[in-house]
């Protein structure tokens, strides 16, 4: 069986059994040896301890051995049957916050440490929220040290519970909790009898089966150049390695910055072509026209591009000894190219203890925070939580050459007035013989980009009809399809955007003359808009129905009695009508005026909603919305 | 999904494929230090996939000490010719005429003069700006604190307490005139990786690693290769004598300087035993390297002083 690679990280501080930890998966898994275990034994001895210290192993530098701290991320090494394991073991105080990023940046796995006896302390949150920040795809919290708490079941679920309690206001998608004793071993390598309440695997168990594959952005192809060989006149292939996404031979592709299309012709990998390529392999690929493409441009497809600016918002982790702040002209090292950049702005920088944002005027040694940078030229970007390889960069101090932050693109603001506010971009489009900029990207482009048409589906009906439900339903159902969706309803803009406004007629017809104009935005950028209101008059509707192309607006009526909607009566509002504590309410003390003639009528008091959904969606395949 | 799933010893090879093309794209002058022991034939066969269908966009240099296993020279020649490698062998000729030797020098010293002396000579006589070394982290503990990238002083030393954060695979390659970075493709790799992936690739190595019967001689619990009184003793100063001499099964894990390199029991004729022993093995790949065992941090102090 071929084994499979997991890369971890550590972390935890002094005194948590970090290092009896990783000593004990080392020793137990085979890969400490004699040697190097004897040289251990003698110097604890040496230095009086009774055990032996396990994590002297783990200190490589003379000066870490002499002043008895870890300074530096260490990398360790162990495997089993089914995998190899990469650890990096990141020190728990000095330079935590730089050691634990650097550690965490190309891990698939955390663990964090927890001394039972001590419970959650502020550094087991400032763990979970570097985690979250670098987006690792899974956490482990092994609470430590159960045998000094008699492996007490009590103990370690209120540790769970709290710590999941604290997680929700982080980004962070598995968590799995583990009572163990490193020192004692029970639930490191195999199940302990000590804990017979605890029905998991464990540690090691849970580390070779964790599901990862599946972590990796296998969707959206990026291909950043890296090389370009050019061995001989007939031959011109691009070097590089798959940050995400899968291509193969025949396929159409784009190239960033020229925006030139081709096709590929080839992969190449050592002396072997290859009829699929996949995130992760280094391959070669050769295109069938003959190019200009050099390192730091992308190939990428046509209907699937990345962000293309040179304006963008990141969060900055700072590593350098030397502030951001006075001069903020750096280096930016993102993909394969390097480019000047300027920091325009620091939003704010977090603490990390109380996760409070606090304004600031600079960014110091092992501070995070939010800043806007302008590059001198456009990157190929995504979102770091979309892609970590197309939306991680460093900063490099021009000065020293060091390496002075580790950045996070954060993901493009989604605001009509954000998006003005971008930087403009020329890309050409070729074919069509289409220039565009940012902000004034004509539909057909924004169509084409998301594979699918865009509109808006109006869904209209008395309160309780169920227009919530089958909207919920049909934005997840879209959104999984990969459309950009949009979902408008009645509680989230009568609470911000509209909540100046009552339920007059005058203040009704107001309220869907915004919510048209808003829609309308978000479909000229290629959304199916999904709007769920009342929307009791027809000249409100056709208002709607006025803005936008005709075979573009859906009008869904969701046709239900309304006795059966005076029973469902989800927010006990017929309840408070009928008692007179609700005026003008629809249906009641206001009328109703079912549409004329509806792109689809649903009786939704006869049918049930995944009958309702698929006839919506059948509607949509056949009018060629969507495939 | 587990359609696409890379094996470890693939994802070690693409991450190294990655380090060696990020070294030729943005530094000027690189070179590989070819050792011709068993982690260099590896990285060897890696550049010849890094860069295929193209020749290798760099020279390789071994730095030659003279007390080399016969073998090991026979293999070299052989070996690059082979796969049409440029081949520049530096030798610290000043000291070896001086008759540097590690039994009187002592091992720290002899090392110094013509390995650490003899590297960064030719790195600066060459104008070399990033070397490539076969180096893994799991070898030796001040190495698992190494980065990939190690950008060295104009005196090639390495300060390990003012390192450059490794973050993702964005590596900072940046450097001032006069200093150099000594790049390690093969940091993630262990003893084991290396072995499965020679099997893998059919990589050939110096037949000094497979075990057969070794004339050798026992000096303070190290197996040392007797080729002659010549190669341990020079100048007849600790008066071996013939009965001292014995014949044993054994390989070497690792080569370097013959009055240097420790061999080991063994009877691993083939990769698979190899494969087996190395997985099962109680005992460090570098246990029996002397100069590894002169002190604590004996690593550590050559790196700082220009060693790789």
């Amino acid at each position: 069986m071929e084994k499979s690679l997991l890369r971890f990280v550590t972390s935890g501080s002094v005194d948590d059994g970090k290092s009896t930890l990783i000593g004990r998966l080392l020793y137990e898994t085979n890969c400490i040896f004699e040697d190097q275990y004897e040289a251990v034994k003698k110097t604890s001895k040496k230095t009086g301890k009774k055990e032996v210290d396990l994590s002297l192993l783990l200190d490589g530098l003379s000066a870490e051995r002499e002043q008895k701290i870890t300074i530096d991320v260490a990398y360790r090494y162990f495997s089993t049957a089914k995998r190899k394991f990469i650890i990096a073991d990141s020190p728990g105080h000095e330079q935590y916050t730089r050691n634990m990023v650097t550690g965490a940046s190309n891990s698939q796995l955390a663990i964090i440490l927890i001394d039972a006896r001590n419970g959650i302390l502020t550094q087991s949150k400032r763990h979970g929220f570097l985690i979250s920040l670098l987006q690792i795809p899974h956490l482990i919290v092994a609470v430590n040290k159960m045998d000094l708490v008699d492996y007490s079941q009590e103990v370690f679920e209120k540790i769970s519970d709290e710590y999941l309690t604290f997680s929700e206001k982080l980004d962070i998608h598995d968590i799995i909790f583990i009572p163990i004793s490193a020192l004692k071993g029970d639930n490191v390598v195999s199940v302990s009898s000590n804990m017979k309440w605890y029905d998991g695997k464990s540690l090691l168990q849970i580390l070779e089966d964790v599901h990862v594959t599946a972590d990796r952005n296998l969707i959206d192809f990026r291909f950043p150049v890296q090389y370009v060989l050019r061995p001989h006149q007939d031959f011109r292939g691009y070097a590089g390695t798959l940050t995400s996404g899968t291509i193969s031979p025949d396929e159409e592709v784009l190239i960033l910055p020229s925006g030139k299309t081709s096709v590929i012709k080839s992969i190449v990998a050592d002396n072997k072509e290859l009829k699929e390529a996949y995130a992760g392999q280094a391959i070669v690929l050769t295109l069938k026209d003959n190019l200009d493409v050099s390192r730091g441009d992308m190939i990428v497809r046509k209907n699937n591009l990345p962000h293309i600016n040179d304006f963008f918002d990141a969060m900055l982790c700072w590593m350098s000894e030397i502030p951001l702040s006075g001069s903020k002209h750096y280096l930016l090292k993102h993909t394969t190219q390097t480019v000047k950049v300027y920091i325009k702005k620091i939003h704010y920088k977090i603490n990390i203890n109380t996760l409070h944002r606090q304004k600031t005027t600079d960014l110091t040694l092992n501070e995070i925070g939010r800043v806007e940078i302008k590059t001198a030229k456009p990157l190929f970007f995504d979102a770091y939580k979309a892609n970590h390889g197309t939306g991680s960069f460093i900063l490099i101090d021009p000065l020293t050459n060091h390496t002075a932050a580790a950045g996070m693109i954060r993901e493009i603001p989604h605001t009509v007035s954000e998006w003005k506010r971008s930087m403009p971009l020329a890309i050409s489009h070729h074919e069509k013989n289409l220039r565009w900029e940012a902000g004034n990207i004509p539909l057909s482009i924004w169509e084409e980009h998301n594979g699918h048409k865009a509109g808006i589906i109006w869904l209209t009906g008395l309160s309780g009809s169920g227009k919530s439900t089958l909207a919920k339903h049909l934005v997840k159902e879209l959104f999984e399809r990969g459309c950009q969706v949009m979902y408008l309803d009645g509680d989230n803009i009568r609470q911000g955007l509209n909540n100046d406004l009552g339920f007059s007629q005058a203040d009704r017809t107001e309220n869907i003359r915004r919510i048209g104009e808003t829609a309308k935005l978000f479909f000229s950028q290629g959304n199916i808009v999904i709007c769920a209101f009342i929307s009791p008059f027809q000249k409100d509707r056709d208002f709607v129905r006025s803005l936008v192309p005709k075979d573009r607006f859906i009008e869904l009526y969701m046709k239900c009695d309304i006795e059966v909607c005076k029973e469902r009566d989800p927010k006990g509002l017929y309840k408070k009508a009928y008692a007179g504590e609700i005026p003008d309410f629809t249906g009641v003390s206001s009328p109703y005026e079912a549409p004329a003639e509806p792109e689809i009528a649903i009786e939704t008091d006869v049918k049930g909603i995944q009958e309702n959904l698929s006839l919506v969606l059948d509607y949509l395949v056949k009018q060629q919305f969507i495939e | 999904m587990d359609h696409y799933k890379q094996s470890h010893l693939k994802q070690l090879e693409a991450e190294s494929i990655f380090i060696m093309r990020e070294v030729v794209a943005e530094l000027k002058n690189p070179v590989m230090l070819y050792s011709v022991g068993k982690d260099s034939s590896v990285m060897l066969r890696l550049a010849q996939k890094a860069f295929y269908p193209d020749k290798l966009p760099f020279p390789l240099m071994h730095i030659d000490t003279g007390y080399k296993f016969p073998e090991m020279y026979e293999f070299r020649d052989k070996h690059v010719k082979k796969i049409g490698a440029d081949l520049i062998v530096e030798r610290n000729e000043e000291w070896i005429k001086k008759n540097a030797h590690p039994t009187y020098l002592g091992n720290d010293k002899c090392c110094y003069y013509l390995k650490t002396m003899g590297l960064l000579n030719a790195i600066e006589k060459h104008g070399f700006d990033a070397a490539f070394g076969g180096a893994r982290r799991e070898e030796e503990k001040s190495r698992a604190k190494e980065r990939v990238f190690s950008v060295r002083d104009k005196h090639g030393q390495w300060d390990p307490k003012n390192q450059r954060p490794e973050l993702w695979q964005l590596y900072n390659t940046i450097i001032d005139q006069k200093e150099t970075i000594r790049v390690f493709p093969l940091s993630n790799w262990t003893e084991v990786d290396i072995w499965e992936y020679i099997k893998l690739e059919q990589i050939p190595v110096v037949p000094l690693y497979f075990s057969k019967e070794r004339k050798v001689i026992i000096r303070d619990n190290v197996i040392i290769p007797f080729y002659s009184a010549e190669t341990v003793d020079p100048e007849n100063k600790l008066n071996i004598k013939n009965s001292q001499v014995e014949t044993m099964m054994c390989r070497f894990r690792t080569l370097g300087c013959i009055p240097c390199t420790g061999a080991v029991r063994s009877d691993a004729k083939t990769i698979d035993d190899i494969i087996r022993e190395v997985r099962e093995a109680k005992k460090s790949e570098r246990e029996n390297r002397l100069i590894d065992l002169t002190s604590d941090s004996a690593m550590e102090q050559k790196k700082k002083e220009g060693y790789f």
